[in-house]
């Protein structure tokens, strides 16, 4: 067991919201640390529109979702958050008043005087196939990541997909296979050409199989996979016998555990108020779209004002001692000290 | 307005007027169609607003473009006349138009 680590806010989701609510916490001398279940910070600004423009932030004209992320990292820089990336918080308890005890799918265990849920629309997980009867076989012999390579070696492994990690995955998994065959919906790749160059070396080597198709029927007993059958796009169906099956389809956004902590969810969304943008548990916060509250849009500039008020309150828990007097980064030397600037 | 109607995977229909300009995903969500997700709002990123295009109208409609091809890997049972209802502009020439929206989105 890995010892507990103790901060004044845990932030649960590394959107811009979340994000930018380590700059309003930091400026009132709250730690943070961020938990996301993506290896990467930005949330849907990088998973699903890194590239694409946004035009509502105010003051900038316009900034690619990826721009906005740096920019934000820049931003926070001062207050050097902590970020626990690639993993997602699995249980919230409430230890102390307030005080909480959260725990992540990697064995890892926070303590933190207040939680701050800025989970945008869930966390990302792999899209499932909708292939009948895939769910018993699902962490037994079909997997949606790999965690162990060993656990692959001598297998006859089915990959499905058609991006990098179906390629990268494919190379990798190859020499320790028995057999490997790609199913992929048409004989085009988006993945790195290098890695479909490679792949189809090792097609056209007899190392590998590769299908153009869809998988529509599997076959097993007791979620062990013990074949599958492709259907091709001229309406052939091929029966391969396989141990493991590995689909990769890009992610979705699951709303995920948060839903199982006793926070009053409405419609797979927190509510809160409209003054601190606090659950009904004092002391866990909702910011950004994963809240609900009259007249609430998903914007990203919604989610920063919500920031900014969450933090208020915020300061209360933390230092209950303290009276909050409120500052403009612009002529404080206090704020701006904190910054870096004065 | 041109027209569109929506057949949903249990057979549901409904026809809804449609503002030009604006495309199939976007009057499927104001039209309170359920099973157009759209994720990413329109990005072309996310693959959940399939839809299959009838195939008396799919000549009509046009295949997809290289970037939206990409993403139709990250989609399910896509079929030849498959698109992404975010990559349909609604125009003149499209009132009357039938799509059927899929049981299941990926999520």
């Amino acid at each position: 067991m890995s010892e507990t680590i103790k901060t004044d806010v845990l932030i649960i989701g590394a959107g811009p919201v979340g994000l930018f609510a380590v700059f309003e916490l930091g400026l009132l001398d709250i730690r943070t640390h961020l938990v996301d279940i993506l290896d990467k910070v930005g949330g849907q600004c990088a998973e699903l529109y890194p590239e694409k423009p946004i035009y509502d932030i105010p003051g900038i004209p316009i900034i690619t979702a990826n721009g906005l992320t740096d920019a934000l990292m820049q931003q926070i820089k001062p207050f050097h958050p902590t970020f626990h990336l690639g993993e997602m918080v699995t249980t919230l308890e409430k230890i102390g008043d307030p005080l909480f005890r959260l725990r992540t799918d990697t064995g890892k265990t926070f303590e933190a005087k207040c939680v701050v849920i800025a989970a945008g629309g869930g966390s990302f997980q792999p899209k499932r196939p909708p292939i009948n009867g895939i769910g018993p076989y699902e962490e037994k012999s079909v997997f949606y990541a790999v965690r162990k390579m060993e656990a692959f070696r001598d297998k006859r492994l089915l990959i499905v997909g058609g991006g990098d990690s179906a390629l990268d995955w494919t190379l990798n998994l190859q020499p320790i296979a028995q057999k490997l065959t790609l199913v992929h919906r048409r004989d085009d790749f988006r993945g790195a050409p290098d890695s479909v160059n490679k792949m189809r070396a090792l097609v056209a080597a007899g190392g590998m199989d590769l299908k153009i198709g869809q998988v529509t029927t599997l076959e097993g007993t007791d979620g062990k996979l013990a074949a599958a059958s492709i259907k091709g796009n001229d309406g052939s169906v091929a029966r391969v016998e396989v141990d493991a099956m590995l689909p990769f389809f890009g992610l979705t956004m699951k709303l995920g555990p948060v839903a199982d902590w006793g926070i009053k969810m409405e419609d797979e969304l927190i509510p809160t108020d409209t003054a601190a943008f606090e659950t009904n548990i004092p002391g866990v916060f909702a910011i950004g779209d994963i809240n609900t509250y009259p007249g609430k849009l998903k914007l990203i500039l919604s989610g920063f004002h919500e920031a900014a008020l969450m933090s208020q309150k915020a300061h209360r828990y933390v230092y209950p001692e303290k009276k909050l007097v409120f500052q403009y980064t612009t002529s404080s030397t206090s704020l701006q000290k904190k910054l870096g600037v004065a | 307005m041109p027209k569109i109607t929506y057949i949903e995977h249990d057979g549901t229909q409904h026809t809804v007027e449609a503002e030009l300009g604006s495309t199939v995903m976007e009057t499927a969500l104001r039209n309170d169609i359920a099973s157009i997700v759209a994720e990413c709002g329109g990005g072309c990123t996310c693959a959940t607003c399939l839809v299959h295009v009838d195939e008396k109208w799919f000549e009509i409609v046009g295949p997809p473009s290289a970037e939206e091809e990409e993403q139709l890997d990250a989609a399910f049972e896509v079929k030849p006349t498959s698109r992404l209802s975010c990559q349909i502009k609604v125009t003149e020439p499209l009132d009357g138009l039938v799509v059927r929206t899929p049981a299941y989105q990926g999520r």
